[in-house]
């Protein structure tokens, strides 16, 4: 048993309630220290934090917990759930993640999220800042338009699997490693019936944060924002023209990368996190103006 | 250069027998448009039966995929830059047009990603 091969990952099964409702997700961690909260992207699960979760270094100073959202990955839906449509919304979501936060009694955890993920962290910037230490927003925007009819994602004359799996290719960078690549789409491939196109009611409607953004405090709580110049559902500019309405977020254009740098390529995006958490194990990350690399 | 690719993608399609079995249930035709010079492509079973170029007579065709010569030259790059990467990410920049009943790319989507990224590997040699 001892001499296994097994990777310092360790998944269970939580019990809590969202909301009114009882939930089972599945939640894995690795790593002792300060607790790093992760938020997979629309349409996936945890496995996209794989990377994170067996990285020695980080792992000696973090406490990494990937949780599967209710419908994704091995969380179940909810009781019930064959009686309406799935939709994300804003409180569903900000109800899920502050469940688990008391749930595990994570005491000001960093936060970092990806797509969705990277929008509930302004969410959580503007609702509950005062409860975590920092805040990571990956392929972070205050709102997107959908930029093709999202009905093509679930219907009965189109495989899911098949075309949210090719949809969201193109949305990682053409340098990305191959094995890499074809995990993260794998991912999408395995997605429940709908779920992709009901997290994109969040993206594309319900979380729109345009209006409430000046209620972010950096000083409160650091926000880093960083995003891949391949990245074409949630732009550079998107970022930009987003940490310009915040006083004190941090960007960073990170180059060879797409929507999925986590997952997609991890080496070339950890060299791009390391620096930002250590800049939270410091302590010392809320600088007062905005600071933007070149692309 | 985009002069000649669409010319050779039959050749590359018929040749990737991975690509043909996932076609395996499409059939199509479909207009292709690089810069003013269309070509009709004809798919049966996931091969490509026949490659027509423009200009056509009353053409017929379920979709056609319309972009600039630039476009194009982009997308079929070794390493395309940002927004010409992808289809999906040159209808977002504006630079390509899908036109017509969508439903067989959409549910091809990877064949036809696929398919139109083969000269990306396979460059035209200069005559």
């Amino acid at each position: 048993m001892s001499d296994a091969p097994y990777e310092p990952i360790v998944g269970r099964y939580l019990r809590l309630a969202i909301g009114d409702q009882p939930h089972r997700l599945y939640v894995e961690e690795a790593g002792e220290g300060i607790p790093l909260l992760c938020l997979h992207t629309a349409g996936a699960d945890s496995r996209q934090y794989r990377a994170l979760l067996n990285d020695a270094e980080i792992l000696g100073r973090f406490r990494v917990i990937a949780f599967d959202l209710p419908w994704h990955g091995k969380s179940s839906p909810p009781a019930g759930w064959q009686k309406a449509e799935y939709k994300l919304t804003a409180r569903a979501y900000v109800e899920t993640i502050m469940a688990v936060v008391r749930a595990l009694d994570l005491d000001k955890p960093a936060v970092i999220g990806c797509s969705i993920g990277g929008r509930a962290v302004l969410h959580l910037a503007i609702e509950q800042a005062d409860k975590f230490r920092a805040l990571i927003g990956l392929e972070s925007g205050a709102h997107a338009d959908p930029y093709y009819d999202l009905g093509w994602l679930h219907r009965p004359d189109v495989h899911g699997g098949e075309v949210c799996g090719a949809m969201i290719s193109g949305l990682i960078a053409p340098t990305a490693p191959e094995a890499d690549r074809w995990e993260t789409i794998w991912h999408y491939m395995q997605g429940g019936p709908g779920i992709f196109k009901g997290d994109l009611y969040y993206y594309t409607s319900d979380g729109d944060v345009r209006t409430r953004l000046a209620r972010i405090d950096t000083g409160l709580c650091p926000l880093f924002l960083l995003t891949g110049e391949y990245d074409y559902s949630c732009t550079p500019d998107d970022t930009r023209a987003l940490a310009r309405q915040i006083a004190g977020a941090q960007v960073t254009v990170m180059e060879g990368l797409g929507h999925f740098p986590v997952s997609e390529d991890p080496q070339r995006f950890l060299a791009y996190l390391r620096p930002v958490l250590a800049a939270i194990l410091e302590g010392a990350a809320a600088p007062q103006t905005p600071r933007s690399s070149q692309p | 250069m985009t002069t000649g690719v669409i010319d050779r993608l039959a050749e590359l399609a018929n040749a990737d027998a991975w690509l043909v079995e996932r076609g395996r249930f499409l059939d199509v035709a479909f207009l292709i448009e690089v810069g003013d010079m269309p070509y009709l492509v004809r798919i049966r079973r996931g091969r490509i039966e026949a490659i027509e170029r423009g200009p056509h007579v009353m053409p017929r065709w379920t979709f056609a995929l319309r972009a600039p010569h630039e476009a194009w030259a982009k997308f079929w790059q070794p390493v395309p830059p940002p927004g010409f990467h992808d289809l999906i990410a040159m209808i977002k920049v504006g630079a390509l047009r899908l036109e017509g009943d969508q439903q067989p790319f959409m549910a091809n989507l990877r064949y036809f990603k696929d398919l139109l990224a083969l000269p990306r590997s396979n460059p035209v040699r200069p005559a």
